[in-house]
């Protein structure tokens, strides 16, 4: 026995339960090891899910420990070797159900309780408690503050599941228990009603809570009673953002109820407000449920409005037939009299990886150019630019994760709190554990709490910031010379180029002051394993792909990648840009990024299609839009996308779609780019629909329908099929999985993946390397995809913005999303509860620059740049620097790309969303006039 | 080019419903720029680390008299901490008053009268009663737990000024004079050097003594732990050396255990032994740094050390272990020695679960030496005087010296040094000069509010660790209470649920609701004995902590041992 005990802890521990002779994995509990061999221990304040520590404080899991004092918590107590445990002894089955009386005396009487189906109340019938002989205690009020949630301690236990929920897991840090004694009280911030609290809605506490005090306020009646309860529930993924959160819908008569999260790799049961909560927009009144054909009498007009209660206006209703035709019909035409040079199309990052393929097909296909593009020009074109000519990879190297692994992480030009709210409770858990956590943004942001430097640099100066980094680590010889020599080329053209961006001569250009500058480089370079984020903030400038390059280089030059816990990791915006990219939803390349002007490349697909294909790269979505006005493309189909929002400088984007003879639409709502369409083709929305999805993790993922497309809306793969056999392709598809099928043949990046595994597995990273192994997480321990197998450092010079502030246009105008609001807002802004959140147009300003421009917060104000103007209110943010103005650019009412600069990077062709010169005027005056 | 002129202005069409209007600013409580300024002006240069949220909270309530929720904003925004986690540990600690907006501060001044047994019987509540109407609206009356002073009781603090035997006339004068603490005379740094003092200290830090002579000693002299554990010093001092370090230190000052006030008597008449004791012991175990704790009832305790370590610093015998003060801020459960680790890490004070101990798990996670404020006061003594000196004492199979806090109906109450192991009726008669005046001996408490109640027919069992637990008690941190027949027992046993009520931390159920639900029980005129006996058996066998585990003693004596009160 004495050597037993002093044997390392990893091993297995032997013990006995309920005179069983069992084994304990090393670091089980008692409660988790009882649980392997069946026996059901009764458990409230602990969740055996992933993230959730144990508190052994609800006392509902007392087991009885031979030669003990007191009882243990089997939820919380690691068994030993040679321990004997009695988990139904009289006196832990006592203890237990004493435990149950003593809450069940303060709660509601089942009958009338919040939710009488809840994990509380299951647990005291098993036992055989319902009833209570001691005296209630006072209890709090309810609290209906919040739109989404409803709060009803009447029913808490204090188990604190829910603080840790927001403290521990998703780090949202709202939830605190207070006071003390009988009197602690689950509370919002400074016991505010949650709906004024800092609250961002996650969620988390609400899948946590066991008792209902916290739940879904759609599932209770104005008594606080619940009264929906789901038939079924559907396995599947998040519509938004890229980090692809798994769900469980719960549906009843065909309609989503409630969305948990799931325990997929990326969200480990995490989800945010939009996808926890966002999900309504898919009933809402606007859903387009029949074909529409603009009405002879409705002239195109760039500023045409369309009323989607109303589309009478402009369009009439079709049948399918009419619809599909007139669409085909009208592309034909324009490619007969254009040719390949005179269409267009845009597919959808939101779309299925799927219909991505298969619209890229079509346009390659059936008009024989490559004029095919899609959002990721307007997100991250720049970092993949950088990457593929860098690494020869586009995606990437590492999952975000790897955070858990990492001791020091850069995150720069991204707000994950914000737009990958999941991903972030990641990185906050890390943090927390210790890692080091630099947030480099010219805004400040929720993630800056964690950090443990917060660099708040000077707008559009990211390559005089990084190329001083790069500079201190060169200096400073805290290079990792074995990698740069054995991985990597280009490093003296970089060591020279740096040599004049000493920290000291870029922190009057950048506004970092030297120390800092080098303190965080040291750290970097220094630290075991170090990672960089990047989002936005990098891509959408004029040096877009100078940034990425840069932040290359310090990997490079680092050996920061290849290894658990580094890499770099540009967040993706969508839930599917990764697979569109992968899909070959790009002017450029065929599916996997096979280059469309290489000769060998373009013959093994014109073999693989079956036609011949065009030999030059296509044009790019601001380019499209250009060649429009310039006479040159006049045919376009739209697939899911809306430039006529997320375009830069929206009246001339508006132009050039209103100038089209022919638009074809293809949405689930007549979004403003369906406006200005000749034919809008009702389709079916993420929720209603197969699909496969590949988020920023290269996790290809499925989702699976909950409910069936309302009215005459019909599966997107099915129009692109039927306008394909219209315009003279011979495609037979069945199902999406026949279209995974055909692009597995053809793309090496999904070796090993097949439909049925993923329906199977329903997560699967690529690449692969067997049919029953995991994926590759980490890439490039052992070189580069390139024709060398070496990184290549390409160094950066300084390019300054394209539109400097000046005494007309004084203040930086900025342009990105928010937590509640997704892309161009056509799906959140009719979803209830994001809608409820933030209901109108804002610009972000600081309350020193309030004061100074003499506005109040909430004032309307118009802001104005060379290319329009816009009336929106203000909101006094302290996250906004002094001289800059912030809009997210969902809000067509304001819409922020109304101003923005179309100003391109020469390599990824991105706009500079990130930076333009704007005015802020009072109109205080227009304002009360409306 | 298309045609028509723009309508930049016009109504757009969106497609969000327009029900609600856009916040003026990001969600929740924002920042008022002079609350900022306030705090960074107040924090200055100190350190923004959790561990110091106490400490800060305090600086606020001393400065503004309560913290307002603007300064809490600030001061979450300012140690970059979640301003829930502010608001939870402010509201956890009864010396702290959250005032939020729209509510009124707190009057400037309070007098906290002590509610716990002792001044309890000797008249608080008349105090209570009466003073409001007395010091008028400008002033706030509270009832508080014991003061440590229930030698002088009824007690109350005015301001940090306490006043013993206090009476409505006595406090009134108190509220219109100075409020801070009285320093009383102590043996100060040059006198107690002056007598030989830190000779051992520097033997030790000269490598002249070892820790395991050290060590031996203290186990041959049987000294133990007298916060309330009794735990082997020498024994303590040897697990937590095996644990790799970095290694800490943490001293529990936070004597609060109703009846208790030893440590206070030590602390204000001799603190360098106390200190000497702790840094010797810091050095024997290999501590890096100390914490010494100190409850906010003893304003001239922390004052007394915070000149007195200033001058240890001076002479450079804190150089192997700093010694850092940390101030309680009403909270009864900080005693327990885990409560305490996280309340000097900046958090509520909240039990810990056991294993892993803090001999190993400790302080900001690393091994802990934690020791009683008096198991210190002794380490010097022994050491000099050999552990036979200390040995030599006890009684009735007692081994060593104890300090009793005696206090009651005796005639003499206060701190008496005494063999381990003598009886309670020795110790009436022998060290109290019997009972007070007309007072004749019907019960005590051998062990303060946790300890249990005994009858005075059991008044000769040795009031020694171990001896009492065959009859449901124990003697902890020897605070004996002595009740006579003037004393309702039963309203005594109410009083100390009441306490362990208020003070419980809420951390588990059977604690939590368990008090909550004795005190509605145990206030009614019939007490449901085989209901109130199956919640002491849950709470005495599925609470975290002593605190629960004990909370039942007292009621379970009155069903053990005055079944007459119950009829």
């Amino acid at each position: 026995m004495t050597a037993m005990t002093s044997a390392p802890k990893k091993e297995v521990v032997r013990f006995s339960l309920d005179g069983q002779d069992v084994e304990a994995l090393p670091g089980e509990t008692i409660w988790q090891a009882a649980s392997r061999y069946g026996t059901k221990i009764p458990h409230l304040c602990y969740a055996p899910e992933p993230g959730y520590r144990a508190d052994g404080n609800c006392r509902a899991c007392m087991v009885e420990i031979e030669g003990e004092r007191v009882l243990a918590a089997s939820c919380i107590r690691e068994p030993r070797d040679g321990m004997v445990v009695k988990s139904a002894s009289e006196r832990a089955e006592k203890a237990r159900s004493m435990v149950f009386e003593l809450l069940v005396a303060d709660q509601p009487k089942r009958e009338t309780s919040h939710d009488p189906e809840s994990k509380f109340w299951h647990w005291a019938s098993d036992i055989g408690v319902d009833t209570s002989r001691f005296p209630a205690r006072e209890t709090w009020a309810p609290d209906v503050s919040h739109t989404a949630m409803s709060v009803n301690l009447d029913a808490c236990i204090n188990c604190n599941l829910c603080v840790r929920a927001c403290r521990e897991v998703q780090v949202n840090d709202v939830i605190g228990m207070a006071y003390r004694g009988h009197g602690a009280k689950v509370i919002f911030d400074f016991d505010d009603p949650m709906g004024e609290s800092t609250c961002v809605a996650c969620g988390e506490c609400v899948q946590a809570c066991p008792t209902g005090a916290l739940m879904e306020a759609n599932l209770l009646d104005a008594k606080g009673k619940r009264v929906e309860y789901a038939d079924r529930t559907v396995d599947s993924v998040c519509p938004y953002c890229g980090v692809g959160c798994q769900t469980t819908v719960h549906v009843k008569d065909d309609k989503i109820l409630y969305i948990d999260g799931r325990d997929g790799p990326a969200n480990q049961n995490r989800l945010c407000v939009k996808g926890r909560f966002g999900w309504d927009y898919i009933y809402s009144p606007h859903r387009l449920t029949k074909p529409l054909i603009r009405r002879d009498d409705a002239p195109k007009r760039w500023d045409d409005q369309v009323d989607s209660m109303n589309p009478w206006t402009h369009f009439r209703e079709a049948t399918w037939e009419e619809a599909l035709e007139r669409a085909a019909g009208g592309l034909k035409k324009v490619y007969e009299e254009n040719g390949p040079k005179g269409l267009a199309g845009f597919g959808s990052a939101k779309g299925s990886n799927e219909e991505a393929y298969l619209f890229q097909k079509l346009i390659r296909t059936a008009f024989h150019t490559n004029n095919v593009d899609h959002c990721t020009r307007l997100c991250h074109a720049s970092s993949v630019a950088a990457l593929m000519e860098g690494i020869g990879s586009g995606a990437v190297t590492a999952p975000f994760t790897a955070a858990k692994d990492s001791d020091c992480m850069i995150i720069i030009g991204a707000r994950p709190g914000q737009n990958h709210p999941v991903a972030a409770t990641f990185l906050k858990n890390a943090a927390k554990r210790g890692a080091k956590i630099i947030v480099m943004d010219p805004r400040g942001q929720q993630m800056d709490r964690y950090a443990y430097k917060h660099l708040m640099f000077k707008p559009g100066r990211d390559v005089a910031l990084l190329n001083a980094m790069i500079h201190t680590i060169i200096e400073e010889g805290l290079t990792d010379e074995q990698y740069i020599q054995a991985h990597t080329s280009g490093y003296e053209d970089l060591k020279t180029m740096v040599k004049d961006f000493s920290p000291e001569a870029m922190e009057s250009v950048c506004g970092i002051d030297a120390a800092t500058i080098r303190d965080v480089a040291r750290t970097y370079a220094r630290s075991e394993r170090s990672i960089i984020f990047w989002g936005m903030g990098i891509s959408q400038h004029v040096h877009g792909t100078d940034n990425s390059r840069c932040l290359i280089a310090l990997t490079m030059i680092t050996g920061q990648i290849g290894r658990p816990g580094t890499g770099l990791h540009p967040l993706r915006g969508q839930n599917n840009v990764q697979g569109a990219s992968d899909a070959g939803l790009i002017p450029m390349v065929y599916p996997d990024y096979k280059s469309v002007e290489l000769e060998e490349v373009r013959q093994h697909y014109e073999k693989f299609w079956g036609t011949n294909l065009d030999p030059k790269r296509g044009l790019t979505v601001v380019e499209i839009v250009d060649a429009i006005i310039a006479g040159q493309i006049k045919g376009m189909y739209v697939m899911g996308e809306n430039p006529a929002m997320s375009d830069p400088d929206q009246a001339h984007a508006r132009q050039a779609l209103a100038k089209l003879e022919c638009l074809v639409v293809q949405d689930i709502f007549l979004t403003e780019t369906a406006w200005h369409a000749d034919v809008v083709l009702p389709s079916s929305a993420h929720a209603e629909k197969w699909g496969s999805f590949t988020n920023t993790n290269r996790e290809v993922q499925i989702g699976r329908p909950v409910a069936p497309p309302p009215g005459e809306a019909r599966q997107d793969w099915e129009l692109i099929q039927e306008l394909a056999v219209r315009l003279g392709l011979d495609w037979t598809y069945k199902h999406p999985k026949d279209v995974f099928t055909e692009m597995t043949e053809v793309m090496p990046s999904l070796k090993n993946i097949t439909w049925d595994r993923l329906v199977r597995e329903d997560s699967v990273t690529y690449p692969v390397d067997g049919p029953d192994v995991p994926g590759n997480e980490i890439l490039f321990a052992e070189g580069f995809p390139t024709p060398d197998g070496r990184a290549k450092i390409v160094p950066a010079s300084l390019v300054p913005p394209a539109e400097i502030p000046d005494e007309d246009y004084p203040l930086v105008l900025t342009t990105g999303r928010m937590l509640e609001h997704w892309h161009t807002g056509a799906m959140t802004r009719r979803a209830t509860v994001l809608d409820n959140l933030e209901p109108e147009a804002v610009a972000s300003l600081n309350p020193r620059q309030l004061r100074t421009l003499g506005l109040e917060p909430g004032d309307m104000v118009k802001v104005a740049t060379r290319r329009g103007e816009i009336a929106l209110n203000v909101r006094s943010d302290r996250d906004v620097p002094e001289g800059m103005v912030f809009i997210p650019f969902c809000f067509n009412e304001a819409a922020a790309n109304m101003l923005t600069n179309p100003q391109l990077d020469p390599f990824g062709k991105i706009p500079e969303f990130k930076f333009c010169a704007c005015k802020v005027e009072p109109l205080k005056a227009a304002a009360a006039a409306e | 080019m298309p045609e028509g002129t723009p309508r930049p202005f016009e109504r757009q069409i969106h497609p969000g419903s327009g029900r609600r209007k856009a916040l003026k600013t990001p969600k929740g409580r924002q920042l008022d720029p002079q609350a900022q300024a306030d705090i960074e002006g107040l924090l200055g240069d100190r350190p923004r680390r959790p561990d110091l949220l106490i400490e800060h909270l305090h600086l606020i309530q001393d400065s503004f008299g309560h913290l307002s929720a603007r300064h809490l904003r600030a001061l979450a925004d300012e140690m970059k901490m979640p301003m829930a986690a502010v608001y939870e540990v402010a509201s956890f600690y009864a010396h702290f008053d959250i005032v939020l907006e729209g509510e009124a501060p707190p009057p400037p001044l309070t007098i906290r009268v002590c509610e716990s047994l002792t001044c309890e019987m000797m008249g608080a509540q008349d105090l209570l009663r009466a003073l409001p109407a007395e010091v008028g609206a400008k002033v706030r009356v509270l009832g508080a737990p014991c003061m440590g002073r229930c030698a002088c009781a009824p007690v109350a603090e005015v301001g940090h000024r306490h006043v013993d035997n206090a009476t409505v006339e006595s406090l009134v004068a108190a509220a219109a004079g100075d409020h801070h603490a009285v320093i009383p005379d102590y043996t100060d740094f040059e006198a107690y050097q002056g007598a030989g003092g830190y000779t051992l200290l520097r033997a030790c830090l000269a490598g002249e003594r070892t820790p395991e002579e050290l060590i031996t000693a203290l186990s041959d002299a049987s000294l133990r732990g007298l916060g309330g554990a009794g735990f082997p010093t020498g024994k303590k001092w040897q697990i937590v050396r095996g644990f790799p370090g970095p290694r800490l230190m943490s001293i529990n000052g936070d004597e609060g255990e109703p009846g208790t006030f030893k440590d206070r008597h030590y602390l204000e008449s001799d603190p360098h032994r106390f200190l000497e004791g702790t840094l010797i012991a810091a050095w024997a175990v290999g501590c890096e740094r100390c914490y010494v704790y100190i409850r906010d009832e003893y304003p001239a305790v922390r004052e007394i050390l915070k000149q007195e370590i200033a001058r240890l610093d001076a002479a450079g015998l804190t150089k192997h272990c700093p010694l850092e003060l940390r101030r309680g801020a009403g909270a009864y459960i900080c005693g327990e020695e885990s409560a305490m680790l996280e309340s000097i890490e900046g958090k509520r004070g909240l039990p810990r679960h056991r294993p892993p101990y803090i001999a190993e798990v400790g302080l900001f996670g690393r091994p802990t030496l934690n020791q009683n404020v008096e198991t210190m006061f002794w380490v010097r003594d022994i050491v000099e005087q050999g552990a036979g000196w200390f040995a030599s004492h006890g009684r009735n199979g007692g081994k060593g010296l104890r300090s009793y806090s005696v206090s009651g109906r005796v005639k003499s109450p206060g701190v008496k040094l005494a063999p381990a192991g003598i009886s309670v009726q020795e110790l009436i008669d022998e060290f109290c000069d019997g009972m007070a005046e007309g007072h004749s001996f019907r019960a005590y408490l051998p062990g303060g509010a946790s300890g249990g109640i005994l009858p005075a027919s059991m008044g000769d069992l040795p009031l020694e660790f171990g001896a009492l637990d065959k009859f449901g008690c124990f003697v902890g941190s020897h605070a004996v209470v002595i009740l006579s027949d003037k004393d309702d027992l039963k309203a005594a046993a109410l009083n100390l649920m009441k306490f362990f009520e208020d003070e419980s931390c809420g951390q588990c159920t059977p604690c939590r609701n368990g008090t909550e639900k004795a005190v509605q029980l145990m206030s009614r005129k019939t007490w449901d004995k085989p209901l109130l006996e199956e919640l002491s058996q849950v709470m005495r066998d599925a609470s975290i902590c002593g605190l629960g585990q004990a909370a039942p003693n007292p009621l379970l004596s009155i069903f053990k041992y005055f079944p007459e009160e119950l009829k």
